[in-house]
């Protein structure tokens, strides 16, 4: 069903798109097969559910797979802007699929939403806004937490991939001028058969605090190997860790770990009057009476997220300008750095003209494991 | 680094190693007989593993669905081949019959048994059932008709086969990783090494493994069959030897190694449906350090990758997988200006 949909709308922005130039069309590149497929497909049945008219006007949602491949992703991208003359392009879920769409993205002048933090910085990608919060602003959580408990030391076991280096880059930022500090630093990768080695030499620098850069399921083998070893400090993980994923593999292992992740994430624990409270709540009562109880996902959640803006933006821009003209796109990119503080599942952004990446510091929350659920700290 | 580390590290790397062991086996096995380099060992093993892991939840595991399909296109390919050779209706369609009722048997026993919630041995027994009818089928359908093409050929091929059974396993599983339980949940304390049930479940079914698997080709007519084919395979076409046989029931047994080394690792770390490959790619390692051809050197050459795999994660983690990876280019190197040219074309 969920397939054919997409199909369906596949086949209707292909001929629309020569048809119909009154429709917004909207180019989605996402890594549906792949090393980050994990992110893409909760991310495209999301999209599955987005309205299917803005401000009046047909949504015309095209959906392709780059499977976290560059290549394919700026190979979507051109075929959106020039077969599809799309006005949005979207995507990818992974940041070296999402810088490419980026490029296309500002050689054309077409407003490019991402679902991965890339470098967003104006003169790079002047057309390009991150949906997801930057390791930055998560790792001013999670610094401010450690610093309140007492954390003097912290060992580091991440992925030795791009998402490592860039939480250990912005933690050191952020670690700057207290006294935290890295003790150890251990890279595995996801498929590893054993973490044993790593969780050996980071345990035996007896850090305070284990920081765990890892995503999905892939988050449980290092706490479980860390466990193993008998470490009795706080382990933290971060907001690509923050699914029940973690607790379904990790089950025991994982209980006490604190957590990262956008205010959404736990929408029922928020306190009534926190901005992000309605916009969560939404999401998880529409995605959970389609995929079941407790089936929220936070990558779903930035698709919601880009659909709230899209909202937003959309409206505004038609005032000045039709679909599917340069104008069009110029207007959406002013209304939405225009737009002012918006609310989203994932924590309020602030997009201006030279903030692209949105999101303020007390973005994130940090939630700890107990009973094999999440609490809000 | 002191004594008790070293010796966790050691333990750890005995335990992967002796997995990788299995696989290097399997490659060489594989290789020996019809001089396939067998890229998609590893997908047995996540196949193995997650397919446990679905029947775990009480659902029929995607791969019964790919066995089934799997067996009615061998079925087809056979009954046409016969039909093809003998004008036969009859034998055409027994023949076809005759390759799709073990699968077919092991599809019907499955779907009546993942909402049973059977025992944890059962359920394992079960998959590698599932799992050890790929391999025929896999050689069936994609090896048997290029059987006298160059290993360069057979290679592309088996890299084609690695990439649909990939993305097989994303769609069947899901792109979240799984942990099963452990068969034995026991821990020992040898001093500073804190053993686990599982790893000497690990090292004692690897060890029962080879020795069966050297009794099966010492002792039995099938594999004195199987050996002779490695040797010569003309030879033994000629002595009344099948060479499709011999290579089915080769992918068999290196299905069945791949099944059982993804229930013994599955409990041990997270499986994801693309994991199998770089456990696959260290047992052909370990195969290439025995020179593809010798059992025991592969077997100790795995040990080495898994050891050196655990020390190099604990001195250099980032560059643990560079590490274990070049250990190839040296034993290249050393093989080169050892061995001659063997007279036969590999």
């Amino acid at each position: 069903m969920k397939y054919s949909r997409s199909l369906i709308t596949l086949a209707i922005g292909a001929l629309a798109a020569t048809a119909a130039l009154a429709d917004i069309n909207i180019g989605v590149s996402l890594s549906l097969t792949g090393p980050t497929s994990a992110l893409g497909i909760p991310i495209k049945n999301e999209i599955a559910m987005w309205p299917t008219s803005i401000g009046g006007q047909k949504l015309n949602v095209i959906i392709l797979d780059d499977a976290t491949d560059p290549t394919n992703a700026t190979k979507n991208a051109r075929r959106f802007v020039s077969e599809d003359k799309v006005d949005i392009l979207i995507g990818s879920v992974a940041t070296p699929p999402a810088t490419a769409v980026a490029a296309v993205a500002s050689e054309t002048g077409t407003m490019h939403l991402t679902f991965a933090p890339i470098d967003v910085s104006t003169n790079k990608a002047p057309w390009s806004y991150n949906m997801p919060q930057s390791t930055l602003v998560m790792s001013h959580a999670i610094v401010a937490h450690m610093k309140k408990n007492g954390v003097k030391t912290v060992g580091f076991l991440g992925y030795a991939d791009v998402y490592g280096d860039l939480f250990l880059r912005d933690m050191k930022v952020k670690m700057e001028g207290t006294d935290l500090k890295f003790v150890d630093v251990e890279r595995f990768a996801r498929t590893d058969t054993s973490v044993t080695g790593q969780a050996l030499k980071v345990t035996a620098s007896a850090p305070d605090a284990i920081l765990i850069v890892a995503s999905g399921s892939g988050a449980a083998m290092p706490h479980i190997a860390l466990m193993d070893r008998g470490y009795k400090g706080k382990i933290y993980q971060t907001h690509g860790a923050a699914s029940r994923d973690l607790m379904r593999v990790g089950g025991k292992s994982v209980e006490g770990a604190y957590v990262v992740a956008g205010p959404g994430v736990v929408a029922e624990q928020l306190p009534a009057n926190h901005p992000s409270k309605k916009v969560a709540m939404g999401f998880v009562t529409a995605w959970e009476k389609v995929y079941g109880p407790n089936s929220r996902n936070a990558f779903a959640a930035h698709a919601y997220d880009a659909s709230i803006v899209l909202q937003k933006i959309i409206p505004i821009a038609l005032k000045t300008a039709k679909p599917g003209t340069p104008e069009f796109r110029g207007a959406l990119k002013a209304a939405l750095e225009n737009a002012g503080p918006i609310h989203l599942f994932h924590g309020t952004v602030n997009y201006t003209a030279t903030n692209h990446a949105g999101y303020t510091d007390d973005t994130g929350v940090i939630m700890r494991i107990t009973n094999g659920d999440w609490k809000l700290q | 680094m002191d004594f008790s580390i070293a010796s966790i590290l050691l333990v750890d790397g005995l335990t992967n190693g002796a997995i990788y062991a299995l696989l290097g086996l399997a490659t060489v096995l594989v290789f020996a007989v019809t001089r396939v380099i067998f890229i998609p060992q590893g997908e047995f093993v996540t196949y193995g593993a997650l397919t446990l892991a679905i029947l775990q939840t009480g659902k029929v595991p995607g791969t019964i669905w790919l066995l089934l399909l799997l067996a009615g296109l061998a079925a087809l390919a056979e009954s046409f081949q016969t039909w093809k050779r003998h004008k036969s209706v009859a034998a055409a369609t027994v023949a076809g019959f005759k390759v799709l009722t073990f699968p077919v048997a092991i599809g019907v026993v499955t779907i009546w048994a993942a909402p049973q919630q059977f025992s944890l041995l059962v359920q394992a027994g079960l998959s590698v059932c599932i799992v050890t009818c790929f391999g025929p089928l896999v050689y069936r359908l994609a090896y048997q008709s290029l059987a006298d093409a160059t290993t360069l050929v057979l290679l592309i091929v088996s890299v084609g086969v690695h990439f649909i059974l990939t993305g097989l396993g994303l769609l069947f599983f899901g792109a979240e990783g799984f942990r099963n339980p452990p068969f034995w949940d026991a821990r020992f304390s040898l001093g500073a090494v804190n053993l686990s049930g599982q790893a000497l479940i690990i090292a004692l079914a690897s060890l029962a493994l080879i020795v069966m698997l050297w009794l099966f080709f010492e002792k039995t007519l099938y594999g004195k069959a199987l050996r002779a084919t490695a040797v010569n395979r003309l030879g033994a076409r000629l002595m009344g030897i099948s060479s499709q046989t011999a290579g089915q029931l080769t992918l068999a047994m290196a299905a069945l190694i791949g099944a059982l080394s993804g229930l013994l690792i599955g409990p041990t770390t997270t499986v994801f449906y693309d994991s199998g490959f770089l456990i696959g790619l260290k047992g052909f390692v370990a195969a290439v350090i025995g020179g593809l051809a010798s059992y025991p050197v592969a077997a100790l050459g795995a040990l080495l990758v898994g050891v050196i795999e655990a020390f190099g994660s604990f001195w250099a983690s980032s560059f643990k997988e560079v590490i274990v990876f070049t250990l190839i280019l040296p034993v290249l190197f050393w093989r080169s200006l050892t061995a001659g040219h063997s007279d036969e074309d590999h």
